[in-house]
């Protein structure tokens, strides 16, 4: 809609560029130029570097044997098992951990909306989850369910205390989860707070009047409004959650299956030297999460220049 | 009334189950630091040192006192602030420009930010790991400044230009009116205006390096440039099977005081700037 | 001091739509103009221009015989009084206030008692340690003015400062910045989308629409002589009258009868075909409550609604008029930001009138001071009469 709106009002305005706008023109090219020109050298180049390599059979260990494959590389990756196990973990991290965020955040926005006192106490807490690294957090969660020197165990009740949680794929990614939720939801709860303070008061007042029940309030007044704030917060958070990696790297180094797809990237490149095999895998990883994305926002039709008018 | 003490009661209950949520791990971890380490090898269950397993400060002293882990500290430091600096500076010239200013390709800055801010880094770390070792930038600091540059820029991009779309820029035009040159009125009426923003932005991008840990152990291969969380880690004490948690937990709670400060400092305007930054009809 | 003259002032934005076009005002010395129109009528615009914070595409702009198309607005030395009053908000008042003088590097001496000197002027003695933040939209405007009265600016401008008060605060405000004026006798040039300012505050006043002039004149002459159906209906409140009209034989034929017309009037609107005449509120009157009536010009009509204000009332009369003219109507409501529901007569009538809601009422006309516009260009056909 904009862009043909734009198209269409474009070469009248072209027309009759006056000099005070090109020279505005100038100075913003000027000003952004340092930005896009570094954020394309680490991103663009290496990736249409990456896109080359994935051509070759190459392995850092021995770098003469390079040789050109096509897309053999890609042909192994897709029809590796491997390759699919882990998609389909970093799939169901996605999907699980941002639905708790989101029940969690919301709940949590709604009662730092409704606070009056100890607004800065709220903040204070909800702000060092956000802020602390990530590793910190995989450890005190994997320390946290550790059979040896853990408190979970001990604080469920009839839990056998000698469980393992890393034992087992799917415990083990319970842990992996938890942490993942404990450190993201209180951004969550942050964005859901600042959707929901642009719910307008007097829209809730006057369906009061009108007789909705608090639910009913939730469900047609409140949620139809955050919309856009809801959909942001959902995509920025599944896109980052689709790239987990600090935790599990900490907290399982993928044993039991728990791998996500940036994992088995890092794995192939870093620690295997296979940069013709690996460059395929960031491929098919920055596509996967482009495909992620546009499948958000086709899916909820995430009005994107809501996130990007800020 | 009845209604209304149930809902205060309610958000009561809520107020100490968002703190307990969000500080219940972090006091475990302070928690562990304080087990010694031989009640940690032998398996000392539970949330709080007991039986005579309490380690005083004693792990904090080997922390401190290990090279490695005063290296890495220092490392991330010195990193992350001039990774932040520069980010913001070159953040806060787009941002001017993208709030400010008509320009062709305005729409393509801001795309371009959008993805980058997407970008799954992990693909990434094979192209600079090859192109890092071409450059002779592989594990040095510079190595790591340059992504972190890259990657935080889009954050401090919106942050900055949610901010600057804030500020009345009609006091510019007052302060000319007023008869100041153009430097005169950036200086005096722009530059405190726009302070705080830029301010809450390298806070925000400072969070953002200190917390990478994908760059920091795929660009470098030594304590010469390993940032913090890479350090801790790779850090394996003696026996590689049996990891020192306790040793672990103070260094991981010594990491974590920088992000305690800021947050207890500053916490207003890092709420400001991250809701700025993502959400605004 | 000085006088300002635009000629043929023209402004083109990139797309080529003109938001001024040929615009030529000449602002005496110690002359109080006012810009008014609709939004978007380019009165803002030009005031930015005349201040220099908008680039001028042609014509010219003197500021004491002197062409200043091309200096800095800081070279121009004129004051101005944003909408939004743009206080520095990082300075208290007493800086907000100074702010001109310490970019002209004039003596701490100077500056402070300059500063005191228009605080005392402004009634803001006990505010100047405050932040704009926390002070009153009222001495937020105050403010503004003391930053502009302390510059010895040649002219002031400014940008519909009131519009951000509430009525009480802008009859007081309003009152104040005339008598300011008056005592400074400074040229002044004031943009509003009220007509009550415009009425009361200029010496001229200039009324604009989609970027073209529409009439210069004094508030009195824009009243009862306005140069086409824009200005009238835009100038006086409750708004001008218009009814569909056809003249012949020296008679004028309204929805509600049929009366005669003064001669001259008469003669300059012959034979024209469907007409637009324009009757003020107050040219309506109670006949029964009228010592002598002249019964040619009386019709009865049915009253709808009556607003009693205590010293006057208005009462309101529908009518039905063809779509053509519905449409027109409406066009006309539309140009001056307002918005017309249906076609209803607005009657004031002497507060002595007993006239009742859904009354049958006998309503005299003056026709004498009828004016009568031809439909398709807008113009009045009776000016001077």
């Amino acid at each position: 809609m904009t862009t043909t709106a734009e198209t269409s009002t474009k070469p009248r305005r072209e027309a009759r560029t006056s000099d005070k706008s090109r020279a505005e023109n100038r100075l913003a090219i000027k000003l952004v130029a340092p930005a896009i020109a570094l954020m394309l050298l680490v991103t663009a180049f290496p990736m249409l570097r990456a896109l080359y390599l994935s051509m070759f059979d190459y392995t850092l260990t021995a770098p003469d044997d390079r040789t050109f494959v096509g897309f053999q590389n890609y042909l192994t990756a897709l029809s590796d098992q491997l390759f699919w196990r882990d998609t389909a973990n970093t799939v169901f991290i996605m999907v699980v951990t941002v639905f708790f965020e989101l029940v969690i955040g919301f709940a949590f926005a709604m009662v730092m909306h409704k606070l009056i006192f100890a607004r800065g106490l709220v903040r204070t807490s909800i702000l060092i989850p956000y802020g602390i690294i990530t590793v910190v957090s995989g450890f005190a969660w994997q320390f946290a369910f550790s059979n040896t020197n853990g408190f979970v165990n001990n604080w469920i009740p009839f839990m056998n205390t000698d469980f393992n949680w890393f034992g087992d794929y799917w415990s083990a990614m319970a842990a992996i989860m938890v942490s993942e939720i404990w450190k993201t939801t209180p951004f969550m709860a942050l964005l859901l707070l600042a959707g929901l303070a642009q719910v307008p008061e007097d829209m809730l007042e006057a369906a009061k009047v009108d007789g909705a029940s608090w639910w009913q309030r939730l469900w047609r007044v409140i949620l139809p409004n955050m919309r856009a704030a809801i959909m942001v917060a959902v995509l920025f958070r599944a896109l980052d959650a689709y790239r987990i990696f600090d935790n599990i790297f900490v907290m399982t180094n993928g044993a039991q299956g728990t791998e996500s797809i940036s994992f088995l990237t890092y794995r192939q490149v870093i620690e295997q030297f296979q940069l013709g095999i690996g460059s395929a895998l960031s491929v098919l990883l920055f596509l996967s999460v482009l495909v992620v994305a546009f499948g958000i926002v086709k899916l909820f039709r995430v009005d994107l220049s809501a996130a990007r008018q800020g | 009334m009845r209604n209304d003490t149930l809902s205060r009661i309610g958000t009561a209950l809520g107020l100490a189950l968002i703190v307990i949520w969000c500080l219940l791990p972090v006091a475990w971890i302070v928690s562990l630091s304080f087990k010694s380490q031989e009640a940690v090898t032998n398996g000392s269950p539970g949330f709080f040192p007991s039986g005579g397993g309490g380690a005083g400060w004693q792990n904090y002293v080997d922390v401190v006192k290990d090279d490695q882990f005063r290296q890495a500290i220092f490392n991330s430091i010195g990193i992350c602030l001039i990774a932040t600096a520069l980010s913001v500076v070159i953040a806060t010239l787009t941002a001017y420009a993208v709030a400010r200013l008509e320009f062709k390709g305005k729409k393509f800055v801001l795309t371009t930010a959008l993805v980058i801010a997407m970008f799954p880094v992990v693909s990434l770390v094979g192209p600079l790991f090859d192109m890092w070792r071409t450059f002779g930038i592989y594990d040095t600091w510079a190595g790591l400044i340059i992504p972190y540059m890259s990657f935080t820029l889009p954050l401090a991009i919106w942050t900055l230009s949610a901010f600057f779309r804030e500020i009345p820029w009609e006091m510019e035009q007052a302060a000319q009116v007023d008869g100041a040159t153009a430097w005169q009125a950036f200086r005096r009426v722009i530059v405190p205006l726009a302070a705080p923003g830029v301010f809450t932005a390298a806070i925000l991008t400072f969070f953002f390096a200190w917390n990478d840990f994908v760059f920091g152990i795929s660009l470098t291969s030594t304590e010469r440039a390993r940032p913090i969380p890479a350090a801790l880690s790779f850090f394996v004490g003696d026996d590689p099977f049996n990891r020192p948690a306790s040793l672990l937990a103070a260094g991981a709670v010594v990491a974590t005081v920088p992000i305690v400060l800021l947050v207890l400092f500053f916490q207003r305007k890092i709420v400001a700037g991250l809701t700025a930054g993502a959400v605004k009809g | 001091m000085a006088a300002i003259e635009m000629k043929n002032i023209v402004k083109q934005y990139g797309d080529g739509y003109p938001a001024v076009n040929d615009v030529s005002i000449d602002v005496a010395d110690g002359e109080f103009v006012i810009l008014v129109g609709p939004s978007g009528c380019g009165k803002s615009t030009l005031l930015r221009m005349i201040v220099g914070l908008e680039d001028i595409t042609s014509g010219d702009m003197l500021i004491d015989g002197e062409r200043v198309n091309d200096l800095a607005p800081r070279d121009r030395n004129l004051a101005m009084v944003f909408q939004n009053y743009a206080l520095y908000p990082h300075l208290t008042v007493y800086e907000n206030i100074a702010f001109p003088l310490r970019l002209a590097k004039r003596s701490k001496e100077e500056i402070d008692e300059k500063v005191r000197e228009a605080s005392r002027t402004l009634d803001l003695d006990e505010h100047l340690e405050r932040k704009p933040a926390n002070l009153s939209g009222g001495q937020r405007q105050r403010v503004a003015m003391g930053r502009a009265i302390v510059r010895d600016a040649k002219a002031f401008l400014f940008d519909e400062p009131l519009s951000n008060l509430d009525a009480k605060l802008r009859g007081q405000m309003r009152t104040e910045i005339s008598r300011l004026q008056k005592r400074l006798g400074i040229t002044t040039v004031y943009v509003t989308h009220d007509q009550t300012e415009a009425m009361t505050l200029g010496d001229r006043v200039a009324v604009m629409k989609k970027g073209v002039l529409q009439q210069l004149a004094s508030p009195r002459e824009l009243y009862e002589q306005p140069a086409n159906l824009f200005v009238a209906g835009f100038i006086g409140s409750p708004p001008m009258n218009f009814l569909p009209a056809t003249v012949e034989n020296g008679q004028i034929t309204l929805p509600f009868g049929t009366f005669p017309l003064p001669a001259d009037k008469a003669e300059r609107a012959a034979g024209k075909g469907l007409l637009m005449a324009g009757i003020r509120p107050e040219h309506f009157e109670d006949a029964t409550v009228q010592a002598d009536v002249d019964e040619s010009r009386t019709f009865t009509a049915h009253i709808d609604v009556r607003e009693w204000l205590g010293d006057q009332q208005y009462a309101y009369v529908p009518y039905d008029a063809e779509q053509e003219v519905q449409d027109q109507l409406r066009e006309l409501a539309r140009e001056g930001d307002g918005d017309s529901l249906r076609t209803q007569l607005v009657v004031s009538l002497d507060s002595a009138s007993q006239i009742s809601e859904d009354d049958e009422a006998k309503l005299s006309i003056d026709t004498d001071k009828i004016h009568i516009f031809d439909p398709s260009t807008g113009e009045n056909l009776t000016v001077g009469l």
